[in-house]
């Protein structure tokens, strides 16, 4: 089951697709199926933004190394999620005037953050290979990496400005990345012993990297 | 204690390799089975879509109106199934999971403020006060969205003579039922309860702000606003109150909800007008429920002859 459990999480993450492709076979994606897609598609960037990012203090806290095995994959499927929210939109929204787009980015800061937050997965999902680790060095990788921290408070702050006046669902991501970050801020705060510097991780070992 | 010799373990009893790679099995298990219930949701919620039945009493003898508008109506099951309406719920899909019980009789409407005729009327009464009519309006949401829907009921102006408003009168206050018991949402204050709109009264007067009891040729469902709301066409739809229990005539501009709620973003007039923007999202293009791309908003929601209750007013102010 080990060996089979990368694939198979692999077909679990892309659930929110199928099942949306299901809604979409079967016409029932509601009167606004685009508005549908683009809520569904941005909730699931988020939560596997918070996914990824609960991989670490889970692995430590509960003693699991193993966790760090599904890390990238989990981060790249929050980047999929990404992609498709902002493909709808191009698309759909704003039928591929960029003229339109960058006016929206520009003037709605709801637009602004998220876009900035989308911006920011780029560079990680183009350096999640092993290749990219050797060449930028563990140090820099982790460092570059460290910008899912912004992209994830771009993405709640995105959610909090764009609803109209229920905030109960943006804060619960809220909350949930908030005790997340305080996580690496105690990590961070507390004396480290000497031994725990960080090891430079050979490209064997690139899903072991660690990033608090 | 109980020492045993190393001698008395049984090689059975050494946790074996292969239980420690259980272990591990059964953690990695727990992740995808976590993994799963969360694909799971999306997929379950997927097969199990809610649906909606005509189930309201037919209004027999309509009208047919000059007001009504050719465009393609909106298929019922949309209409009653993706409703803002916070009194139940602010999901689109909660109202008309949460309203099915809703009572809507026996229902009082107090007419009070500045006219002759104080009085509390039953929702029945009022429905009788004129011929009912069917008007096919396009209604744009302040979200972004549209819809064309066939309403019924006749226009506000016939129960407003009959109120006979004194001449100090110069705006209608619309108050919505307050009830916690039947209105899950209003446990919640997410707005100030309960929902308060309103109209000058020249705009109250105009033939196309309509009194409706009914949609698709039948009573209203409880979603919609039963047993009686406002439609008004050229406004963004949250000027449109629903399940009215109050009408009030002032002399003094009323402050609405969402005006309440959030100043800066809904103003009292609230004309549907693709030229002013909502501060965080464009009002220029709408999505009409059914298409694929969006259209051009058009000003006062293609209503344009009610563009001469305004000449004059800087409409860029007066959002
Ligand atoms: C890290 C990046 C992003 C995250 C985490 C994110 C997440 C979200 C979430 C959670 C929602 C609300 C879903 C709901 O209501 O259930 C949403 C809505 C939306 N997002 Fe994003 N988003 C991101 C980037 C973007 C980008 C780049 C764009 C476009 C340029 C965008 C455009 C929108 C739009 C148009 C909506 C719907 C707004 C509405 O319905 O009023 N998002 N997003």
């Amino acid at each position: 089951m080990v060996r089979w459990s990368k694939p198979l999480v692999f077909l679990a993450c892309l659930g929110p697709l199928a099942g949306l492709g299901w809604r979409a076979y079967s016409g029932s994606l509601g009167a606004n199926p685009i508005e549908r897609i683009t809520h569904t598609t941005g909730d699931w960037t988020l939560i596997f933004l918070l996914i990824t990012l609960s991989i670490t203090p889970v692995r430590k806290l509960a003693r699991q190394p193993w966790l760090v095995r599904y890390r990238r994959m989990l981060g790249l499927f929050a980047f999929f999620y990404v992609v498709l929210h902002f493909l709808i939109y191009l698309v759909l929204d704003k039928s591929f005037s960029m003229h339109d787009i960058w006016a929206d980015v520009l003037k709605r800061r709801f637009i602004t953050v998220g876009f900035a937050g989308f911006l920011m997965l780029i560079p990680l999902a183009v350096t999640s290979t092993a290749g990219w680790i050797r060449r930028l060095g563990g140090k820099r990788w982790q460092a570059l990496h460290r910008l899912i921290y912004a992209s994830a408070i771009a993405g709640v702050i995105h959610y909090l400005w764009l609803v109209k006046a229920d905030k109960r669902k943006p804060l619960v991501y809220a909350v949930v990345l908030s005790v997340l970050l305080a996580y690496r801020l105690v990590v961070w705060l507390r004396p480290k012993p000497r031994a725990a510097k960080v090891q430079l991780p050979a490209a064997a070992e690139v899903t072991e990297v660690s990033t608090n | 204690m109980l020492l045993k010799k190393s001698a008395d373990i049984k090689s059975s009893e050494i946790t074996p390799k292969n239980l420690y790679l259980n272990r591990r099995r059964f953690l990695a298990g727990t992740a995808i089975a976590g993994a799963a219930a969360l694909a799971g949701l999306e997929l379950g919620e997927a097969v199990s879509p809610s649906t909606v039945a005509h189930a309201n009493t037919k209004i027999e003898g309509l009208q047919k109106s000059p007001f009504s508008t050719t465009e393609k109506i909106t298929p019922y099951k949309d209409v009653t199934t993706y409703n803002n309406y916070y009194e139940f719920s602010t999901d689109k899909d909660g109202p008309s999971r949460l309203a099915g019980n809703f009572k809507t009789r026996p229902w009082n409407v107090t007419i009070d403020g500045l006219v002759q005729k104080k009085q509390v009327l039953d929702v029945d009464s009022i429905i009788k006060m004129a011929p009912a009519e069917e008007r096919i309006y396009r209604h744009r949401c302040v979200e972004g969205w549209s819809i064309v829907v066939p309403w019924v009921g006749f226009s506000l102006s016939e129960l407003i003579k009959r109120a006979q408003p004194t001449s100090k009168a110069k705006f209608v206050e619309f108050t919505t039922l307050l009830d916690m018991k039947q209105m899950p949402g209003q446990r919640r204050d997410v707005l100030q309860w309960p929902y308060v709109e309103g109209l000058r009264m020249d705009e109250a007067m105009h033939p196309l702000a309509l009194l409706c009891f009914g949609m698709y040729g039948e009573a209203l469902p409880n979603q919609d606003g039963a047993p009686l709301r406002l439609v008004v066409p050229w406004k963004y739809g949250f000027k449109s109150a629903k399940a009215i229990v109050r009408i009030r005539f002032t002399d003094s501009q009323p402050r609405n909800t969402w005006n309440i709620s959030a100043p800066t973003e809904y103003g009292f007039y609230s004309n549907v007008n693709p030229n002013v923007d909502h501060p965080r999202w464009s009002q220029a293009k709408e999505r009409r429920l059914g298409e694929f791309f969006k259209r051009p908003t058009l000003m006062f929601n293609g209503y344009d002859q009610v563009a001469s209750l305004y000449s004059g007013m800087d409409l860029k102010k007066n959002f």
